[in-house]
């Protein structure tokens, strides 16, 4: 693999590794892995960093409002798919935005506090979207997996300590 | 009568691992660096494809060989991948482990008092093994300066051209070591002009980082006295399942197989129905586990190199094989002072049979976390002694 592959496979496992630690797994430098993510970085590859959290862990009942939406639109020769995504990303209500292939066209997730809230923006700013033909909103009650991470304790190690 | 145990059983010693293991499971919150098995879990769709069989009911012995669908399976598996040509019906037998191919291969193919070219440092059981069998070891220690491969020098300086059959694992348990076609060459030739069978362990064949595996099989004129010994256990991380096998010519499957259905009958029914969805299903997740297995490796190298602690470079299997630093000189006097100090368990070398004195097996089939934990440990306690 490419040193930029290298780097963006250890990155994708952990994005907390410091660059020595990259370093010490791809047989690259120190410098040459700070190079090689601030091109990264800069051309628009990575586009961020962000924690992975299990909202039912904390303590204090943060824990957001999750939906998930799906979207259909209409097309007309003046505005496409991209053209209508570009005004409901901007919400920062709106946590991600696909466009999909099946029954629907976009699918997005939607974050606030309470269920209300997260129903208003929905009928306050999305449906009314002239392209917008119809909402299907899908309440979170349960996260077990987010990014590729198992929730929950997984099994013990209970291999013996030494073997052959 | 008293159970007095028979003299091939008395004449070997315990595992010289035991002794270190009890060390080791007395002590809380120790890292180890000890352990000769995937940290892995087996990959679900295998595990899931165990499980309905059981539900199916499918509990029941199979084929003395394993099943046809299987045998099928790995011959055409290691026909891709290695380009190994073996007929599933008379060419593969399914093996509890491939520890139990191993042992067949010795007990029905080894006479009293044949000698056996034993390739070292190396997995604890051949030795035994061939001892069991009623054959006599012929100690082939590796050395360091060869990066612990196996040459013509070493077999013909250690008497090996007498033997009967030799014992080669690549890549290798303990050190790390791998060996490419090439260097496997001079092997071959050595075998073939001293008309020696070889018995090559190739169990970690998917965890070479450098180069592609060759088994000593492929090589000319290896085939028809080479009984390639492989399995689930590690590419798959399926060591309590218990599920290997051997390739060989048709005599060498046949005779092993006379004692494999008076001993075993078969191999365990549900791994069995894990491996055939294993080679079905399970690619992606041998080469992501691989991918994380040669981050580890480099990142554990890496470490050796800054702290000044002498490593060769492994490319192999799970394992790295540093020397003993200074002011120590004895492996299993510094491995317990280690372990005593820092909680850092690692194996010594002189476990693993002739070459391994002054060395450590250390193991990178755990998480990185504790990989970077166990490397600082270790860091700081080599630098106290200086």
């Amino acid at each position: 693999m490419s040193n930029r592959g290298d780097v963006l496979a250890v990155l994708r496992d952990n994005a907390r590794y410091t660059n020595e630690d990259i370093a010490r797994q791809t047989g690259l430098s120190e410098e040459e892995v700070e190079s090689v993510v601030d091109d990264l970085e800069s051309e628009g590859v990575i586009k961020g960093y962000t924690a992975v959290v299990d909202w039912e862990a904390v303590e204090g009942g943060d824990e957001p409002i999750r939906a998930t939406v799906e979207l259909n639109v209409t097309l007309d020769r003046e505005t496409s798919y991209t053209d209508i995504a570009d005004r409901i990303a901007k919400f920062s209500q709106v946590k991600s935005l696909r466009l999909i292939s099946g029954d629907y066209d976009f699918d997005m997730l939607v974050e606030g506090d309470s269920m209300s809230e997260v129903s208003h923006f929905i009928s306050d700013k999305i449906a009314p979207i002239p392209e917008i033909t119809q909402t299907v909103t899908h309440y979170i009650m349960e996260s077990y997996k987010e990014q590729g991470i198992e929730f929950g304790d997984g099994p013990d190690d209970d291999r013996l300590s030494i073997s052959p | 009568m008293t159970f007095e145990p028979a003299d091939r059983v008395d004449q070997v010693p315990p595992s010289g691992i035991r002794r270190f293991f009890e060390l080791a499971e007395e002590m809380d919150d120790i890292i180890s660096l000890g352990v000769g098995e995937p940290d892995f879990s087996t990959p679900w769709s295998a595990r899931e494809a165990a499980i309905a069989s059981l539900e199916q009911g499918k509990t029941s012995y199979t084929a003395n060989r394993g099943k046809r669908e299987l045998r099928e399976r790995i011959a055409a598996d290691v026909a891709e991948r290695y380009g190994l040509d073996y007929d599933p019906d008379e060419e593969v037998l399914v093996t509890t482990g491939a520890s139990e191919g191993v042992d067949l291969a010795f007990r029905s193919l080894l006479n009293p008092g044949d000698e056996v070219a034993v390739a070292q440092p190396c997995y604890v059981s051949y030795k035994p093994g061939v001892t069991f069998a009623g054959g006599d070891v012929i100690d082939v220690p590796t050395r360091v300066e060869d990066d612990f491969k196996l040459t013509r020098e070493v077999l013909e300086d250690s008497g090996a051209a007498d033997a009967d059959a030799l014992v080669m694992c690549y890549p290798n348990n303990p050190t790390g070591a791998t060996m490419t076609g090439a260097e496997l060459e001079p092997i071959a030739e050595f075998a073939r002009e001293h008309d020696l069978l070889v018995f090559s362990d190739e169990i970690y064949s998917e965890l070479s980082y450098e180069h592609d595996h060759t088994s000593i099989a492929t090589l000319p004129g290896m085939r028809e006295r080479t009984v390639v010994f492989n399995g689930f256990s590690k590419a798959y991380a399926m060591t309590g399942l218990r599920l290997g096998y051997a390739l060989a010519p048709p005599e060498a499957i046949t005779a092993m197989n006379r004692v494999h259905q008076y001993t075993m009958l078969s191999a365990p029914t549900t791994p069995q129905y894990a491996a055939m969805d294993a080679l079905d299903n399970c690619a992606d997740e041998v080469a992501a586990m691989r991918e994380q297995y040669d981050r580890r490796r480099q990142f554990v190298l890496s470490r050796f190199e800054e702290m000044g602690v002498e490593c060769f470079e492994a490319t192999g299997a799970f394992y790295v094989f540093p020397e003993v630093p200074d002011p120590w000189t004895d492996a299993e006097t510094f491995a317990e002072d280690l372990l005593e100090a820092e909680s850092v368990a690692m194996v010594p070398g002189d476990a693993f049979g002739a070459g391994g004195g002054g060395h450590l097996r250390a193991s990178y089939a755990t998480g990185l976390d504790d990989l970077k934990e166990a490397m600082d440990r270790l860091e700081r306690f080599v630098e106290d002694a200086d």
